[in-house]
């Protein structure tokens, strides 16, 4: 049957009308991105406590680390907004500060799993054969690995009281069980990628394996990564919080949210406030990444609507 | 079918030895000395040292050691032979007691999440875009982002402690009214996730030729979607809530230390600040494989709803 | 039921059709605007006869069927005018509930793709014998019975042995005969074909396109072929009708329009068929693109591509010139063109 024969032979005319200006995807995206209320709402957010993280002087002139027992459960007052804690501690000014751990376990542990999943994913779908099947098994394994239970396998070897060990650790943790998502999505871009016709005449005129890939691959398949890191980044501040309460994430003397709401937890009888506001925090915190990053998917993927 | 069968056992048996290894190894490979490791920060008396190097070969060296230990551990596993936690009691005699109060808390949390993820999903899905749609859109997106460790707090002081709806601990031996809250709880995400993917599912064969052809066929609208419609969307969500009956049991742990509630995710939660290591490693080890179990016995379910994969 | 549509009324107004199409009009209301898909189409259709639908896709040729079932996704798609005869029963002013009796029982629709027209998570067989069950209220044994008689009579081998696969385990012409089979289960008086053998191999759509003939035939049915492939209407059509930008163009017994084309555009997709005679030679084909059905252009829409347009075309909507008999052409020059001064 050749083309010519067949009346169909332009499936996509009907879009072809030279007065149409052709759509690109970036530019849909961010006209349904701007009208997309939530988009706002958690950019603002995710701003907000992205300043807090970096400056929490601005938010709040108390010390979190300021506590008197003579102060206990002390009801709001000019010097702290939501009262005092069991220890004593300002409320509000430990949730501000609890946002810069929180933050850069967050960070850290995104940016170390984008870094792993982009080179799995990338030797997987680049090289593909024995190295894809080899990687894609050991993607199978770790994505069979309950993340709680594994957490909890490995922090428990950690004894250091040292904040900086105590989050290394945890970052280190959280990236080693959660690159598989992000590896996969790499994985399945770079293969469309690979198929490309600049790809191809990319290496036609000789350029190397290691060129074409970075150069040429990886920047055209980094958007949907991002969007993943965005949720992951979400869920790994949710993780690390849990963690905390759990008591075998960060501990004192860092100030997290996590060991604020076991501590709020165990005293809610007698006042609520210090359950509810880190409480709130946290939940906002999470909540803004993860609608951030679903909000900036599901504009990209108008199939999903 | 049963070609299938038994190469998904076999992929079972392979990841269950990976995982233990994992775990194993984890939990006392490189440790200066393994007993300590162990013990975490607390003493250990000279009687339980003499019972720690038996019972895990201690005196053996090296990386032979090593897996001389780990072959130990696996029998032992395989024969329901967990040891002993550091306070002396049989870990098989706590999990026996605590077993039956997670699967109960756990099969709460999936009821839940069937009865109103499912249900919810397959009207968002038929009327997608609409005012219901977005509605559990946004409200399954809030619970999806609350960890429970915010809800579950949260629901227990505000629905048990202030307005006393439902008993804000469960305590030993506890009734399914105790049950209940918790269980809505841990069912909370699953119930999300469910609603989330039935309703694209549903959504996605709403759209498919065979619809087309049904209704083409003169079937009414109940039956086009009731049966050919739900037949199909439900294998994925089949799948997952099956995973998820794995994941629950596991999952368990805040809630159940929230609520005190004595099933296996409390033992566990327990023995982590109490730093008890062989309880800890045995809980875990059993959750491993609980896990791995409900997998396969998804796999085998998926091909049992879908005939595509039945005859691969 | 629906009695008063099976039994014959006076059929005046439909002038004694079997089925009519007047002057549809449908359009598909989306996000970015409103695409006039359907644009004042009218055809008919006796007993026993086939008639071909032919158009590029977007002409509208399936949104038609589409619509005479009564199929038509909505939202998007809305019919804004026109009636579809049965029998002489408007289709589109019946409830719901009585057009979904016509369907599968009176017309009935084989579509292009029937691995995925068919549901994967059922037995062919009980696919088939669905219809049966609900519609005729037959038992299960018996629908199976008869399910394994439609399957032998669309000639698939084996039947008593298959009547329990799924659709994957069939080959492409087996599944487009599982397809025809469900859809004669309830003996219709008019079956659509919507493009049955453009997912098959050349070989197999010959076959397809026999068993068709033959069942249409034997079991006295009429049809319309939905097809974009010339080549395949000459053996089986009676009648063509083709299609551009949601507008009947041409209208003409098949061979008639063999021989002489009334329209520039028909003209063009027959000169874009490869002819041994003519070896050698280039072929030809239509310059430009079909039309976006959102801007639809000014007079005649076929203007922009057609070698023969004059200012005349593009002011003013051409009006369905009669050529004697059946035969329409809407060209301002259809005269011209079919006698070849043009």
């Amino acid at each position: 049957m050749t083309e010519a024969h067949t009346v169909g032979a332009a499936e996509a005319g009907r879009t072809a009308d030279p007065t149409t200006r052709p759509r690109s995807l970036a530019g849909d995206a961010w006209r349904d991105l701007r009208r997309n209320p939530i988009f706002w709402v958690s950019l603002i957010l995710v701003l907000v406590v992205t300043a807090m993280a970096i400056v929490p002087g601005l938010f709040t002139p108390n010390d979190p680390l300021d506590c008197t027992l003579s102060r206990q459960h002390a009801g709001p007052s000019g010097a702290a907004v939501f009262g005092y804690d069991f220890q004593g501690c300002d409320v509000y000014a430990r949730a501000v500060y609890g946002a810069r751990a929180s933050l850069l376990v967050g960070v850290l542990s995104a940016a170390l799993t984008g870094v792993i999943a982009v080179v799995v994913g990338m030797l997987a779908g680049y090289f593909g054969r024995w190295v894809d099947a080899a990687l894609s098994r050991v993607v199978d394994i770790v994505l069979g690995i309950p993340l709680l239970l594994a957490a909890i396998v490995l922090l428990k070897r950690i004894d250091s009281d040292n904040p900086t060990v105590r989050i290394g650790a945890v970052v280190f943790v959280l990236a080693i069980l959660g690159w598989t998502t992000a590896a996969r999505v790499i994985r399945s871009s770079v293969i469309s990628a690979k198929q490309q016709d600049y790809v191809a005449a990319a290496r036609m005129l000789g350029a190397g394996n290691g060129r074409t890939m970075w150069r040429h691959i990886l920047p055209n398949s980094l958007a949907p990564v991002i969007v993943v890191l965005t949720i992951a980044l979400g869920s790994f501040i949710a993780a690390e919080a849990t963690l905390s309460f759990l008591g075998i994430g960060l501990r004192a003397p860092t100030v997290s949210w996590g060991i604020d709401i076991d501590s709020g937890r165990t005293h809610m009888r007698e006042s609520a406030v210090p359950l509810v506001v880190p409480s709130t925090f946290l939940a906002l915190t999470v909540l803004a990444f993860i609608m951030l990053g679903d909000a900036i998917r599901d504009a990209f993927d108008p199939k999903l609507r | 079918m049963f070609r299938y069968i038994v190469r998904r056992l076999l992929q079972m048996v392979l990841a269950f030895f990976g995982t233990t290894l994992i775990v194993y190894a984890l939990m006392f490979a490189g440790q200066g000395d393994p007993i300590q490791a162990l013990a975490g920060e607390r003493p250990v008396s000279a009687a339980q040292r003499a019972y720690l190097t038996e019972k895990f070969h201690l005196d053996q060296h090296g990386v032979g050691g090593f897996f001389y230990r780990y072959a130990d551990y696996v029998t032992n596993l395989l024969r329901g032979d967990l040891g002993e936690s550091l306070t002396g009691r049989k870990i098989g005699d706590i999990l026996a007691q605590a077993w039956p109060v997670t699967a109960k808390l756990a099969l709460i949390g999936l009821l839940v999440a069937i009865i109103i993820g499912v249900t919810c999903g397959v009207v968002a899905g038929i009327r997608r875009g609409g005012v219901f749609d977005n509605a559990t859109l946004v409200l399954t997106l809030l619970v999806l982002g609350v960890p429970t460790i915010v809800l579950a707090p949260l629901a227990q002081y505000l629905l048990g402690v202030k307005l006393s709806l439902f008993p804000p601990t469960a305590g030993a031996d506890p009734s399914l009214y105790a049950l209940l809250l918790p269980g809505i709880v841990l069912g909370c995400l699953s119930l999300a996730t469910a609603l989330r993917l039935t309703r694209t599912s549903v959504a996605e064969n709403l759209r498919s030729d065979y619809v087309r052809t049904a209704k083409a066929k003169g079937l009414p609208t109940r039956r086009v979607v009731g049966v050919h419609v739900l037949r199909n969307s439900l294998i994925p969500v089949i799948t997952f809530l099956g995973v998820e009956l794995g994941n629950l049991m596991g999952g368990a742990i805040i809630t159940e230390g929230v609520f005190n509630i004595p099933g296996v995710g409390f033992n566990l939660f327990r023995a982590i600040r109490t730093e008890d290591g062989p309880l800890v490693v045995g809980l875990v080890s059993v959750l491993v494989v609980v896990y791995l179990v409900s997998n396969l016995v998804v796999d085998v379910l998926y091909a049992v709803l879908d005939p595509r994969i039945r005859y691969e | 039921m629906s009695e008063r549509i099976v039994r014959p009324r006076a059929d005046q107004e439909s002038g004694g059709h079997l089925l009519e199409v007047r002057d549809l009009f449908v359009e598909f209301r989306t996000r970015d605007g409103v695409a006039k898909v359907i644009n004042g189409v009218s055809y008919h259709l006796d007993a026993g006869e086939t008639l071909a639908v032919l158009g590029e896709s977007g002409s509208g040729k399936s949104v038609t069927a589409q619509a005479i079932m009564g199929i038509l996704d909505s939202p998007p798609g809305f019919i804004t005018g026109g009636s579809i005869r049965y029998r002489g029963t408007d289709l589109l002013t019946l409830p719901e509930e009585e057009r979904r009796k016509i369907r599968g029982k009176h017309i009935a629709m084989i579509f292009q793709d029937a691995l995925s027209a068919l549901n994967p998570v059922f037995p062919v067989g009980w696919q088939i014998g669905e219809m049966l069950r609900l519609r005729e209220g037959l038992s299960r044994a018996d629908a199976r019975r008869r399910a394994i008689e439609l399957m032998e009579l669309v000639k698939i081998p084996a039947a008593r042995q298959r009547v329990r696969d799924y659709p994957h385990q069939f080959s492409g012409g087996m599944r487009q005969r599982v397809m025809i089979a469900m859809a004669l289960a309830l003996n219709p008086a008019v079956l659509i074909a919507d493009e049955p053998t453009t997912a098959l191999d050349v070989t197999v759509q010959a076959q397809i396109m026999d068993l068709l003939g033959e069942l249409r035939r034997e079991l006295d049915m009429a049809m319309i072929l939905i097809t974009h492939d010339l080549g395949v209407v000459a053996d089986v059509a009676d009648r063509i009708a083709v299609m551009y930008a949601g507008r009947i163009v041409e209208h003409a017994d098949v061979h008639a329009l063999y021989e002489a084309p009334a329209h520039p555009y028909t003209r063009g997709l027959l000169e874009s068929i490869p002819r041994l005679d003519h070896k050698g030679q280039q072929l030809r084909t239509i310059r430009g693109l079909p039309p976006n059905l959102m801007r639809i252009p000014s007079g005649c829409p076929f203007h922009p591509r057609c070698p023969y347009a004059r200012q005349e075309c593009v002011d003013v909507v051409p009006a369905v010139h009669r050529l004697g008999g059946d035969r329409t052409s809407a060209c301002h020059f259809a005269e011209e063109v079919l006698d070849g001064r043009i």
